[in-house]
Parts: C-alpha cells; sequence; structure tokens
C-alpha cells in the first residue's frame, strides 16, 4: 500500500513539472527547427543561432533588457537594504505602515500599477523614456528585495553587535563584520528575485516605455501578430540554458558540504 | 550604521512611486476631461460591452484560482515529504521558467494545443479524440493555471515546513488518525498559505489581457483587454481609470482578507 501511495506521489509531481515544464521544452525545440513557421517541424538545424547574432533588433532588445534588469535590482537592493537597516529603528507603527505600502505593487494588479504609473509620469510632465521604464522596475522590485531581507534582519542577536562597539570597533567596522555577514544571504536571494522579475515583465514595461524602446517582452509582443522570429526562440534557449547550468553549479556545491557535516 | 534615517531615502521613493501613482488613477477616474468631477467612469463598468469582460474575467480567474489550490495542495504536502534540505532548490524548480521570457511561454501553449498540435498528435496516435481548446475559454484557464501555479504552491509549501512535527506526533500520540492529523492540525496551520496563494493567483488572473490575447485569439475580451484598449487605442484614459479603480476593489478586499488570516505574513511565496 505505502509502495502505490509513493508511487502515486512520484507520478503526480512528475505530471506537474511537465505542465510547467513542457512549453519550456517546446520552445526548445522550436529553436532548433529548419523551418521557419512554428506549426511543422523541417529537421534539425543550428542556422537561428547564427542569424541571432546578427539580429541588431533583437540584440539590442537584449542589452536593453539586461542593463534594465541590472540597474533596476542593484538600485532596488541598495535602497531597500538601507530601508531594512532603517526600518528596525523606527516605531512599531510607523513600521508597519511602511510595511504594507511596501506590499502594494506586489499584491497589485501589473496592470494597475503599470497604469498608475503612465499616469503620474505623464502628469508630472517626464516624457517616457528609459528612465521611466528603470523607475518602475525599482519600485517593483523593492517589495522582493526589502522581503528577503527582512527576516534575516529579524534573526540577529543585537548583543554581538554591541559587545563589538563596546570592544571598541567603529560602528562601521561592526556593522561590515557582523551584521553585513548575516544579512548577505538575504540581500543576494533579494537581487537575484529582483532581477528575474525584472527580466520577465511585460506589462509594467509596456505601460511605462517610449515607443523608440524595446525589451525582449515587448519586442515579442510586437511580434506576436506577424509570427516569432525563431532567432528569440534561440535567445531564449541560450539564455534558459545560461541560468540553469549556473544554479546546477551553485546548488551542488553546499549539498556536498551537507553531507560531510 | 544604524539610524532610522537610512530608511527615509526609501520612504520618499515610497511616497513618490507607489502612493502617488496610486492618487493619479484615483484623480483620472473621478473626473473628466474638464477636471470637473464625476462619476460616469465608473459606471461605464455597467455598459454591456465593460459588464461582459467583467464577469467573464471573474468566472475564469475564480475556476483557475480553484484549480490551482486543488492541484497546488497536495503537491506541496509531497514536496515537504521528499524534501529534507533542499528548501531553496524546490523553490528555484518553481521560479527557474521565470528566465525563458513569460510572453513565449504563454505562446509555447497555441503550439502544444494547435488542431494539429503536440498534445492531439500524441492524442491521435493514442486513438483518443482530439483536443479542440486553442482559442476558447478553456485554453485561458489552461493559460491562467500554467503561469500562475506557482504562486500557489509556494506560499502553502513555505507554511506546511514550517509546521512543528511535534505537534503533529503530539496528535498521533494522543489518538488522532492520519485523516485527524490533517483536518486538525495540517489544514488549519496552513490556512495564511492558503489565502496568500489564492490572493496571488486570482489578482493576476482576474486582471490579465495577455493571456486572453495570446491563447483566446484575440476575441475573447476580458477585464484587462478592455482596460488595455483603452489606454492604447482608444486613449480614454478617465474611463480606463474609471474601470481600473473597480478592479481596485477586488484588489483591496483581497488585501483586507490576506491581512486578517495572514497577520504575521507568514504566506510569501518566496
Amino acid at each position: 500500500m505505502k509502495k502505490i501511495i509513493n508511487f502515486l506521489e512520484k507520478f503526480y509531481m512528475v505530471l506537474i513539472f511537465l505542465l510547467l515544464y513542457a512549453p519550456i521544452i517546446t520552445l526548445i525545440v522550436l529553436s532548433f527547427n529548419k523551418s521557419r513557421t512554428r506549426a511543422k517541424w523541417g529537421g534539425f538545424s543550428l542556422k537561428w543561432y547564427i542569424s541571432l547574432f546578427e539580429d541588431e533588433a533583437i540584440l539590442n532588445a537584449l542589452y536593453t533588457t539586461l542593463i534594465l534588469a541590472l540597474l533596476s535590482a542593484l538600485i532596488a537592493t541598495i535602497l531597500g537594504t538601507m530601508a531594512c537597516l532603517g526600518l528596525r529603528m523606527m516605531k512599531k507603527w510607523s513600521r508597519n505602515t511602511v510595511m504594507s505600502i511596501t506590499n502594494i505593487p506586489m499584491l497589485n494588479s501589473d496592470i494597475v500599477t503599470g497604469i498608475s504609473f503612465m499616469l503620474l509620469f505623464i502628469g508630472i510632465g517626464m516624457k517616457l523614456s528609459f528612465k521611466t521604464v528603470l523607475i518602475a522596475h525599482i519600485t517593483f522590485n523593492l517589495p522582493y528585495v526589502i522581503l528577503s531581507i527582512m527576516p534575516k534582519l529579524r534573526q540577529i542577536n543585537m548583543n554581538t553587535y554591541e559587545a563589538a562597539l563596546d570592544l571598541g570597533a567603529s560602528p562601521s567596522f561592526a556593522f561590515r563584520k557582523i551584521i553585513l555577514p548575516d544579512i548577505m544571504p538575504g540581500i543576494l536571494s533579494g537581487f537575484l528575485l529582483a532581477f528575474t522579475m525584472s527580466l520577465d515583465d511585460f506589462v509594467i514595461t509596456h505601460f511605462t516605455k517610449s515607443p523608440g524602446i524595446d525589451t525582449l517582452s515587448t519586442k515579442i509582443y510586437t511580434e506576436v501578430r506577424k509570427g516569432i522570429k525563431p532567432e528569440m526562440y534561440a535567445l531564449s534557449t541560450i539564455m534558459f540554458v545560461t541560468v540553469l547550468v549556473l544554479l546546477l553549479i551553485i546548488n551542488l556545491k553546499p549539498a556536498k558540504k551537507d553531507k560531510k557535516a | 550604521m544604524n539610524k532610522k534615517s537610512l530608511a527615509y531615502p526609501y520612504i520618499i521613493w515610497m511616497i513618490g512611486f507607489i502612493v502617488l501613482p496610486l492618487i493619479m488613477v484615483v484623480y483620472y477616474g473621478l473626473t473628466d476631461n474638464t477636471g470637473s468631477f464625476t462619476l460616469d467612469n465608473l459606471t461605464e463598468i455597467l455598459v454591456d460591452y465593460n459588464y461582459k469582460a467583467l464577469w467573464l474575467a471573474l468566472g475564469l480567474s475564480l475556476i483557475s484560482t480553484l484549480i490551482c489550490l486543488i492541484l497546488a495542495y497536495p503537491l506541496a504536502m509531497i514536496l515537504k515529504k521528499i524534501s529534507l534540505n533542499q528548501h531553496s532548490f524546490i523553490i528555484l524548480l518553481f521560479i527557474l521558467p521565470m528566465w525563458m521570457n513569460f510572453l513565449l511561454r504563454t505562446l509555447a501553449w497555441q503550439t502544444l494545443l494547435e488542431r494539429n498540435g503536440v498534445i492531439n498528435s500524441i492524442l491521435s496516435m493514442l486513438n483518443l479524440p482530439k483536443l479542440n481548446i486553442i482559442n476558447t475559454p478553456y485554453a485561458i484557464i489552461l493559460g491562467m493555471v500554467y503561469n500562475f501555479l506557482p504562486f500557489m504552491v509556494l506560499p502553502i509549501y513555505n507554511v506546511i515546513v514550517k509546521i512543528d512535527p511535534n505537534v503533529i506526533n503530539a496528535g498521533k500520540d494522543l489518538g488522532a488518525s492520519n485523516v485527524q492529523v490533517f483536518t486538525k492540525i495540517i489544514l488549519p496551520l496552513s490556512v495564511p498559505g492558503i489565502i496568500s496563494g489564492i490572493t496571488m493567483v486570482f489578482i493576476p488572473a482576474l486582471t490579465t489581457f495577455v493571456i486572453s490575447d495570446l491563447l483566446g485569439g484575440g476575441k475573447i475580451l476580458l477585464i484587462g483587454n478592455v482596460i488595455e484598449q483603452e489606454f492604447t487605442q482608444a486613449g480614454n484614459w478617465h474611463v480606463g481609470s474609471g474601470m481600473s479603480l473597480v478592479l481596485m476593489i477586488f484588489i483591496l478586499l483581497s488585501m483586507a482578507i490576506l491581512a486578517k488570516y495572514d497577520k504575521k505574513g507568514e504566506g510569501t511565496a518566496f
């Protein structure tokens, strides 16, 4: 009986992950498809991977997407880390008020957030540009950063920090040696999460960008009607496999350490 | 280094880019072209075309949320059982797909679902009847479940793994059956995760315009599509904002329910 249940559980899990990964497998297969349409298989080919690097429009969109994700995640991480450190010193109710407002961009729907940014930028006379998209991305990244760091900060024993101060460490030295190492995992995972969210966003970019700027998402959206360029499949396969390999390397290392300990 | 003032830049940012934009939506939603107060933008939702879109969106997103919950709960229990020290790895498995563009992933369902697509080829090989759901509301539900399932699994999983095993053991020692352990201990303790999951699936599903656009064949309009059209095609920002305000009623309602059942913020996805 137990064996049957175990088997059913594994089977169910495989089914769900098949659902989640089926489109990804489809896209990877399509990137090797010789024929231009996605409707039929024309044989194996690497030609889209070669023409990808000659397609300036796609490369430009890739550049914009990556710069946007990097800058927005970086600025959100710095602002968010500072906010977490400062918030701890505040009175409970003002901290709670700030935290509930922080949650809004995460709980609110993308379309309302996107529209609200567009109305604000145009209302205060800011022309839509790369800058406006960046501001929007920083804003929706901030809650992910703050929510990653806050729990780590709560676990810190402040006595250690105060002991360091008593023993003559300067506040900045004590911060670097005691608090920072403890919250570093939170900062890193917040940064990565923010980067991923920015990379995958379409709706908010759609409402805050000017016509001349394209991220990969907005470029794909304009291509939907006329048919997606197969180079896009090649590019997303490269990006996906790169991240997969990086994550496997990072994840396999600590697992080995745990076994020894 | 431990000064309140460190938070000030963020608080200014928050007021400028979270609070102020929302005030702009309220302002546009409650005024007309001349800037005078009106409720016409809100009542615009009662126009047949808009009203139908809202109802359809509500229906499809409720069904999708329910399917997500039914699929996610057992999955979260299974994940808890098999993963002892792989907490972050499990989360990664759900976040990893986001590295392939959301639009492309949703579009891939076209290839899978089409009349002569991958799924139908497999079905006909097995001599099963064909599945013709592309460009129907069913395809949109599938797209919603596919896109938002991780946001149901992760909060429930995060709450379930934190349940103290001693509580479960105590229950068993006192003679509770497996069913009783589930209904009296695990289920009540996972309520914050369930509520958080429901809001995290329901809100994006209710307000999406991309999924209906890509999998509905451009003919099925949800409230998100109507609002998007008001802004990008009709250029009527006041009406668009008015309908966004109607949507925000649902969003605020979900936030209030979430705040009531998940006071400590246990049910976060990440």
